[in-house]
């Protein structure tokens, strides 16, 4: 036995190595070896897989399919296009206020010159909203398919309010025509290469809170929830208040993901809170591995990276492919984190598959989580 | 005054009437199977374009004259055209997915993905717009007050046909009382001996062929295109989750309160903000109500 845990303990601990030494390598090589447009590519990717951790958090865990995590990571990445906007026209007003014949600056656009303040709001705003909207659906147990509708009907009417407010929001054509960020000129590689590098470091630290909240008390908790909801409010806990701060945590990090987005993107329009993203987040989840966090990264930067691969010179086939990942999803659960598993799994005891649920339930699907080593 | 009051209602029924003839194949397969089936928009594009086909077959075959009185077959056969596509899709996936909503979910929505971009290829990009007849194209005209199209007439119409069809269907007939005992109770329906695979492929067929009707129906109000779908699930279900699921009557409540209430608030205000009043106003009725106007089951 001791031994085993001195394998073991040996294990996580090179583990940790290799994710220290690819983080380095992620922020001080890769931008090296990629040309500008790879590496902006990339750092669209990595802030998309920041918001399936997220979601992975909400749906792997705590069993919360949301279709609309899209509305999370849109209002983050509106908020801080807004501070780019009022930078980019230097004190006037942004010029499509000006062609839908609004006069004066609205007030509640003023403190978004501060690019913190953007960026507060931007991080708090989508997990506030996130958290109020779990709750109250929760509290009058609103839940499974209902809250994925839900959710996907809270896309929908998002982007039919962006593109309806134009004097406030660009309409259609949304934010756009950034020149700065912080005073430095957008377009200039070395800010992009720093805003990469941020999305690199963001993506990291929300990483490490993920795994953290999951190996925790309340890790198991969302786990204990997800499996039968009954079972966990009779034993004295709240479902809807786990809920809440389980979306609450995904939408902040899908608003922190719409921050990163938007200057490296330069552009934010109502696509990016509307349901074909929304819906499209959790195919990343699912193609990646549902409740495995890293899988959840991984699934986001593959099915992204074959999306621009394949779409670039076949965007018809890249349809149809979407289409059938779905299925596939169904299919293999798991997902790539559940093949790598389980290639590895009799070698490796690390992770303790939670039984599925007896088949007269619904969403029996099995999934496995990691456990922290006793 | 009176005039815009009229009109007004006239229009909130209009809405009504379209939302319910697009929810009620939902609220079969979602209401009396639990199955998501978010190609159900992709369904009503197929009818649609069934409907374009028809005209153009018989703009080839007759002259483009009164080709727009094919409509009058289209209607049936998209609704057939459409049942034998959701009858395919159940035998070959729908089926493997039963106690799993949340998998059929996503599995529809990457079927009606693939199916909306086939209609791409075979029917271009572009809306097209379809041969309707000629006799739906005018006005009403009652008094100096009210002007109805006959297009909206006929919807209003064709919806409450549809929803007495599927009434007197799942009440009034012996394979409608076969269809109820499966959802009601699966096992002993199999004990009895009603073949239930057989019943679960000819309801799903049932809610598919509904939403191809709708689709072929959608075609008097304006052009139609592949993302025609997209455009309409979420309205579908919104108006199956306010309804509750398993009661027919709970969907003509919801399809008629979502349409008054958003032709009266975008009356009053603009169309954008009217919709999310309506979204926040189905919210809160859930707070109230979670299992929304008529209780059918528990929704965890």
């Amino acid at each position: 036995m001791a031994s085993a845990a001195g394998r073991s303990r040996l294990g996580a601990a090179s583990r940790y190595l290799a994710v220290a030494v690819l983080l380095v390598v992620m922020i001080t090589v890769v931008p090296g070896l990629l040309d500008s447009f790879r590496l902006n590519l990339l750092g669209k990717y990595l802030c998309y897989a920041l918001v399936a951790l997220g979601l992975d958090l909400a749906w792997g865990y705590a069993g919360l399919l949301s279709l609309g995590q899209s509305v999370f990571f849109g209002l983050g990445a509106y908020a801080f296009g807004m501070y780019l906007k009022l930078e980019s026209a230097h004190g006037k007003l942004p010029d499509f206020m000006g062609w839908s014949g609004l006069t004066a600056l609205p007030g509640y656009w003023r403190p978004f010159a501060d690019p913190l303040f953007a960026l507060l709001i931007a991080l708090v705003l989508p997990a506030a909203f996130a958290a109020a909207f779990a709750y109250l659906l929760s509290r009058s147990r609103v839940g499974g398919v209902y809250f994925a509708i839900i959710t996907q009907a809270l896309a929908f009417i998002a982007t039919t309010l962006f593109v309806g407010q134009q004097p406030f929001t660009g309409g259609t054509n949304g934010l756009t025509d950034f020149a700065t960020i912080f005073g430095q000129p957008l377009k200039d590689p070395s800010v992009q290469v720093a805003l990469y590098r941020a999305t690199v470091i963001a993506l990291a630290i929300c990483c490490a809170l993920g795994m953290w909240l999951a190996r925790s008390r309340f890790g198991r908790l969302l786990v204990a929830m997800r499996d039968d909801e009954q079972r966990l409010r009779f034993s004295g806990y709240n479902p809807a208040l786990l809920k809440a701060a389980v979306f609450g945590v995904a939408g902040g990090m899908a608003g922190l993901a719409g921050a990163l987005y938007v200057p490296q993107v330069g552009i934010v329009n109502p696509d990016a809170l509307g349901i074909i993203l929304g819906i499209n987040m959790v195919i990343w989840v699912a193609v990646g591995g549902r409740g495995t966090l890293w899988g959840a990264v991984l699934g986001a930067l593959v099915v992204n990276g074959a999306q621009s691969a394949i779409s670039e010179q076949f965007p018809d086939i890249w349809q149809y492919g979407i289409g059938l990942l779905f299925v596939l999803a169904v299919v293999y659960p798991g997902g790539l984190a559940g093949a790598v598993q389980s290639l590895q799994g009799k070698a490796r005891r690390h992770t303790l598959a939670v039984a599925p649920p007896p088949s007269n339930l619904p969403e029996m699907e099995p999934r496995s989580v990691e456990v922290a080593q006793v | 005054m009176i005039s815009l009051i009229l009109s007004g209602v006239f229009n909130g029924l209009s809405v009504a009437s379209i939302l319910l003839l697009i929810s009620i194949g939902l609220a079969i397969t979602f209401g009396l199977m639990d199955v998501i089936n978010m190609a159900h928009g992709q369904f009503i594009m197929i009818g649609a374009y069934v409907a374009y086909m028809c005209g153009n077959v018989a703009a080839t075959l007759f002259g483009s004259s009164g080709a727009g009185n094919a409509f009058v077959v289209a209607l049936p056969a998209s609704f057939f055209i459409a049942a034998a596509i959701g009858w395919l899709l159940e035998r070959g996936l729908i089926r493997f997915l039963y106690k799993r909503p949340l998998d059929t979910l996503l599995a529809t929505w990457g079927v009606g993905l693939i199916f909306q971009q086939a209609a791409k290829n075979i029917f271009g990009a572009p809306n097209v717009n379809v041969r309707v007849p000629g006799w739906l194209g005018g006005t009403l005209q009652l008094g100096t007050l009210l002007a109805l199209s006959y297009a909206r007439l006929f919807i209003l119409g064709l919806a409450i046909v549809a929803l007495l069809g599927v009434y007197a269907y799942l009440f009034r007939t012996s394979r409608g009382r076969l269809v109820r005992a499966v959802m009601q109770d699966r096992s002993m329906a199999d004990c009895l001996g009603v073949r239930t695979e057989r019943v679960d492929a000819f309801t799903f067929a049932l809610g598919t062929g509904l939403a191809g009707l709708a689709g072929a129906a959608l075609c008097l109000l304006g052009p139609v295109g592949p993302f025609i779908g997209i455009d309409y699930i979420v309205q579908a279900f919104m108006v199956v989750v306010l309804g509750g699921v398993g009661q027919l009557i709970g969907t003509v409540g919801a399809a008629t309160a979502i349409g008054g209430l958003s032709s009266v608030f975008n009356l009053v205000y603009s169309v954008s903000i009217g919709e999310v009043i309506v979204f926040a106003a189905v919210i809160a009725f859930l707070q109230l109500r979670p299992a929304g106007f008529v209780r059918g089951r528990a929704r965890t």
